[in-house]
């Protein structure tokens, strides 16, 4: 009975299968599977760290972006392969970890393949100069007579391969970055993989079971541990504690109180055993008390109570954006549109919970977790175990989820922070409800939008206040922005409510909402700000064109002039709000909107339009959602979902159909299934059971276009998610005359708004 | 010590009789394809099959299954003849429609889904809702998910003619 035994048996049996001789069939070859998914870099001719090409052909790329769903390995080695002139079919891709020779590893907001697009399009432009050159001299022809294709240097009738040019040692030549910036890419005509399909190289291993996540790594002489979670998140210190109890639990070995010097962990105990199971009944076995805590009374309608106050004074925040004067044209007006939005906390959920493996070897420190953000994370636990970050190694895993929680990976703290204190190697694991007692969930947010009109409908003042916490305020604060007038503002707390309608005077204003920041740790949520602000601005929107008696697609359009600052630049938005116009006109189309009138009492049709992730990296998308509400019961059905996206350039155009896919039903999901409240301090739904996502039987139709075009890529992962609460919210008004101005939009919800 | 076969093969283990089946395959016998999500047969990533049918592992306490034969994905393919690494149909369907996002619930989804077919060889739409409702993906591969098993069901009923 004891975990002892265990071990033994665990080991009696795989030493019996390899002398049995076992390879296939009852127990694959992944009993025990330890290996990281990328452990070692290719080796042979490396003009940059971006690949290597090896002797034998195989060229390897080097991914530094983490996997968490979007296949961003193949989509990246096909944005290197596609300027070497590399066949497919000898590329493949290993997930590093994290030499600083990397760079500063961050894997978010939609940016891995936009940011990289350039630098890794000139490593393999670099790679395929030299191997010319290489080629060329080898077969003593001119090098400018010479062209690359499919891993090979070919002039006329001749070639010599790109592994036998590494094999013969002819090719040596490194690129400095100077010599990268100069490297001009080649046509969008001569491109051969990009805007083409393939499949994803990940998906074999997630199919067969074979795919480590960060809680599937085990390493000799490992411990298990669960966390005891404090009452809240800030501000709990442990009064006294006595596992009296837990000693009678098979394979419990002891409990750490968590001496955090980054002061991550407040209040934090953490049980280990022998095995998961015991540190978990540990846990509930522990009898601890806590003095402290801060806001143990704080409810969701507190701090919304707190974001209404901030958003209604104009001294409150500061500015994220300001276009002429405002105020001179809403104090003028006769009439201005005015609209309190405001969205609940969202939980991340995601299925692989909260769990960190923490050992040390030699003078090194290791990690296995999956982890978005490692340049972050890395420095905040090499503290916390008051090492020099230099002897800190992540290694990469696949990432069970991410949508933003895995960007702070604050858990990995108490897992070193056990592992030292005990000295063995740790693997903690939070049981789902210490996952969500301790995510870092999306704050709840109020915001106010002011808009002036003239008798055609030209926008003349367009004023937008928000209040939020600050995602990155705690974390990054080396992140946030200047505010226009003084102050600083949280640029990824406001993104979006700098929208691209034609306006002739406009403000954002950003609010710092404290009482959030007392409660909780609020976090990036897939969509990010993005996901709340333009549920105000496209909410609005919709309002303003019905009081003006106007269709709400066609007074969209008729403020997508593509003018001033919404001339879009070169080369991340070339064409600017013209290209919003564009799959505006392709949905409109597309989703039959003209003949919305023609639709059965109590289904109606809504529409959206967005740029997310941010001005800098717009995915122009226009959504349209097709619902059908009971009027008795409020229930509302969403029927159908049509969205024409404009994301430039498609490293792996089935990817981006998928990350779309998601998108679209991550933001139905969260505009009528899913959100949680925070009550006393904590969110009030902490599993599956009560904190209720989208499933299968509540899936729309889906109708996905993307427009085909050579512009730079943007982002994939969020954008989706953006219109379609906005969407299904004005469809929701057109099918019943009901405003929601909420979300979630909840039965109760629908019947309240039918009342009034 | 509790006796079953798992994935065919006769395996003994000596955990107290309330662990659930999910950490002895996850952490005693090192199978880790099954995965962790909520601990109360909420998200169905813990699915494998006890005695052919879809089983919750993480509430499935060990003592119950004494005798009993349980499938993981590790021998899902091998459990329907498939040997030499070749994979389930159900498997092969999830590679042609791409179905896998972050993978995590997959295992989970896919053994859901060779238990419907089972039963059910050509599911209709309601069926299929009704069977994988109780499987969360959270990266949303819905459309994917259903698209697989459509496939799955159109490959096993041409097998099944030939």
């Amino acid at each position: 009975m004891t975990e002892h035994s265990n071990f033994s048996m665990t080991r009696r049996w795989f030493l019996a299968l390899a002398g049995a001789g076992v390879t296939t069939g009852v127990l694959s070859s992944l009993a025990f599977a330890r290996a990281p998914v990328g452990q070692t870099m290719g080796e042979g001719f490396q003009p940059t760290v971006w690949y290597a090409i090896a002797a034998d052909g195989r060229i390897t790329m080097h991914i530094h972006m983490a996997e968490m769903g979007q296949h961003v390995g193949t989509a990246l080695s096909r944005i290197i392969a596609e300027e070497l002139e590399a066949d497919w079919d000898d590329v493949e891709f290993v997930h590093v970890d994290t030499d600083p020779k990397w760079g500063y590893m961050v894997t978010g907001g939609s940016w891995s393949v936009n940011h990289n697009f350039f630098a890794f399009s000139r490593a393999g432009a670099a790679g395929r100069m030299a191997l010319i050159e290489a080629g060329a001299r080898e077969m003593g022809v001119p090098a400018e007579e010479c062209m690359a294709r499919a891993s090979k240097v070919i002039h006329g009738d001749q070639s010599i391969s790109y592994g036998e040019l590494v094999a013969r040692g002819a090719v040596d030549r490194q690129f400095s970055k100077t010599e990268l910036e100069a490297i001009k890419l080649k046509p969008a005509s001569e491109r051969r993989l990009l805007n083409r399909d393939t499949l994803a190289r990940d998906v074999p291993e997630k199919v067969d079971g074979s795919a480590i996540y960060g809680i599937d790594r085990t390493i000799e002489g490992m411990v298990y541990a669960r966390p005891v979670m404090p009452p809240v998140r800030f501000g709990s210190t442990v009064k006294h504690w006595d596992d009296s109890a837990a000693k009678a639990i098979p394979g419990y070995l002891q409990t750490v109180e968590i001496d955090d010097p980054t002061n991550t962990c407040q209040g934090w105990l953490v049980a280990v055993a022998e095995s998961w199971t015991a540190a978990s009944k540990a846990v509930d076995a522990l009898n601890v008390t806590w003095a402290g805590g801060s806001g143990k009374e704080t409810s969701e309608a507190d701090l919304l109570a707190e974001g209404k106050r901030l958003v209604n004074d104009d001294t409150a925040g500061s500015l994220f954006m300001l276009e002429g004067e405002p105020d001179a044209v809403l104090d003028a007006a006769d009439k201005v549109h005015e609209g309190l939005y405001q969205t609940h906390t969202v939980l991340h959920m995601q299925l692989e919970p909260g769990n960190a493996l923490v050992w040390q070897d030699g003078d090194t420190w290791r990690v296995h977790a999956g982890n978005q953000w490692q340049s972050l994370t890395l420095p905040l636990v090499a503290k916390a175990l008051e090492i020099d970050p230099a002897n800190l190694v992540f290694e990469t895993s696949y990432l069970g989820g991410g949508f933003g929680r895995r960007l702070f990976c604050d858990f990995v703290v108490p897992a070193a922070l056990t592992a030292k204190a005990i000295g063995r190697p740790v693997k903690m694991v939070m049981a789902r409800p210490d996952d969500a007692q301790f995510d870092c969930p999306r704050s709840p947010t109020v915001q106010k939008v002011r808009s002036v009109t003239d008798e055609s409908g030209a926008m003349r003042a367009y004023d937008h206040a928000c209040a939020s916490g600050w995602s990155t305020a705690p974390i990054a604060p080396a992140f946030l922005a200047d505010g226009i007038n003084g102050g600083k503002v949280d640029p990824f707390s406001i993104s979006g409510a700098d929208h691209w309608y034609t306006v002739e005077t406009m403000r954002v204003r950003t609010a710092k909402n404290e009482k959030v920041h007392e409660t909780f740790l609020p976090g990036n949520l897939r969509s990010v700000a993005p996901g709340y602000t333009l549920w105000a601005v496209e909410t609005h929107m919709d309002e303003v064109a019905n009081s003006l008696g106007q269709d709400p697609a066609a007074f969209r359009r008729s403020l997508l002039n593509a003018a001033g600052r919404n001339a879009g630049e070169a080369p991340h938005a070339v064409g600017g709000a013209g290209r919003l116009r564009e799959v505006l006109d392709r949905v409109v189309e597309r989703s039959g909107w003209a003949k919305r009138e023609d639709l059965p009492e109590g289904t109606g049709m809504g529409i959206a339009i967005t740029a997310g992730q941010e001005r800098a990296m717009p995915t122009w998308i226009a959504t349209v959602a097709q619902v059908r509400v009971d009027r008795a019961t409020g229930e509302v059905t969403l029927e159908h979902l049509w969205a024409s996206i404009d994301a430039g350039t498609l490293a792996h155009p089935d990817g981006a159909l998928a990350q779309a896919e998601g998108a679209l039903l991550w933001g139905a999901s969260m505009a009528i299934h899913e959100g949680t409240e925070i009550e006393n301090g904590l969110p009030r739904d902490q599993n599956l059971d009560t904190y209720t996502p989208m499933r299968m039987h509540q899936v729309p139709e889906l109708d996905i276009d993307f427009v085909t075009n050579d512009y730079m890529p943007v982002g994939l992962g969020e954008p989706g998610v953006i219109g379609v609460a906005p969407a299904i919210g004005n469809a929701i008004f057109h099918a019943t005359g009901a405003r929601l101005r909420s979300i979630p939009m909840r039965p109760q919800d629908i019947l309240k708004a039918l009342e009034s | 010590m509790i006796k079953f076969t798992l994935n065919e093969r006769a395996v003994e283990v000596d955990v107290p009789g309330d662990t659930p089946l999910l950490w002895v395959l996850r952490d005693e016998l090192g199978l880790t394809g099954t995965k962790f999500g909520c601990g109360i047969a909420q998200c169905g990533a813990c699915t494998v099959h006890v005695g052919g049918q879809a089983r919750r592992s993480c509430v499935t306490p060990i003592s119950t299954l004494d005798g009993a034969a349980v499938i993981t994905i590790e021998g899902l393919a091998a459990s329907a003849g498939r040997d030499n690494g070749e994979l389930h149909p159900v498997q092969t369907a999830w590679i042609e429609a791409q179905a896998p996002q972050c993978g995590y619930c997959q295992s989970g989804q896919i053994m859901q889904a060779a238990a419907l077919l089972a039963e059910s060889p050509e599911p209709t739409d309601e069926e299929i809702s009704a069977g994988m409702a109780g499987n969360l993906c959270r990266c949303m591969a819905y459309v994917r998910i259903r698209q697989a098993i459509k496939l799955a069901a159109a490959s096993q009923s041409k097998g099944n003619k030939q």
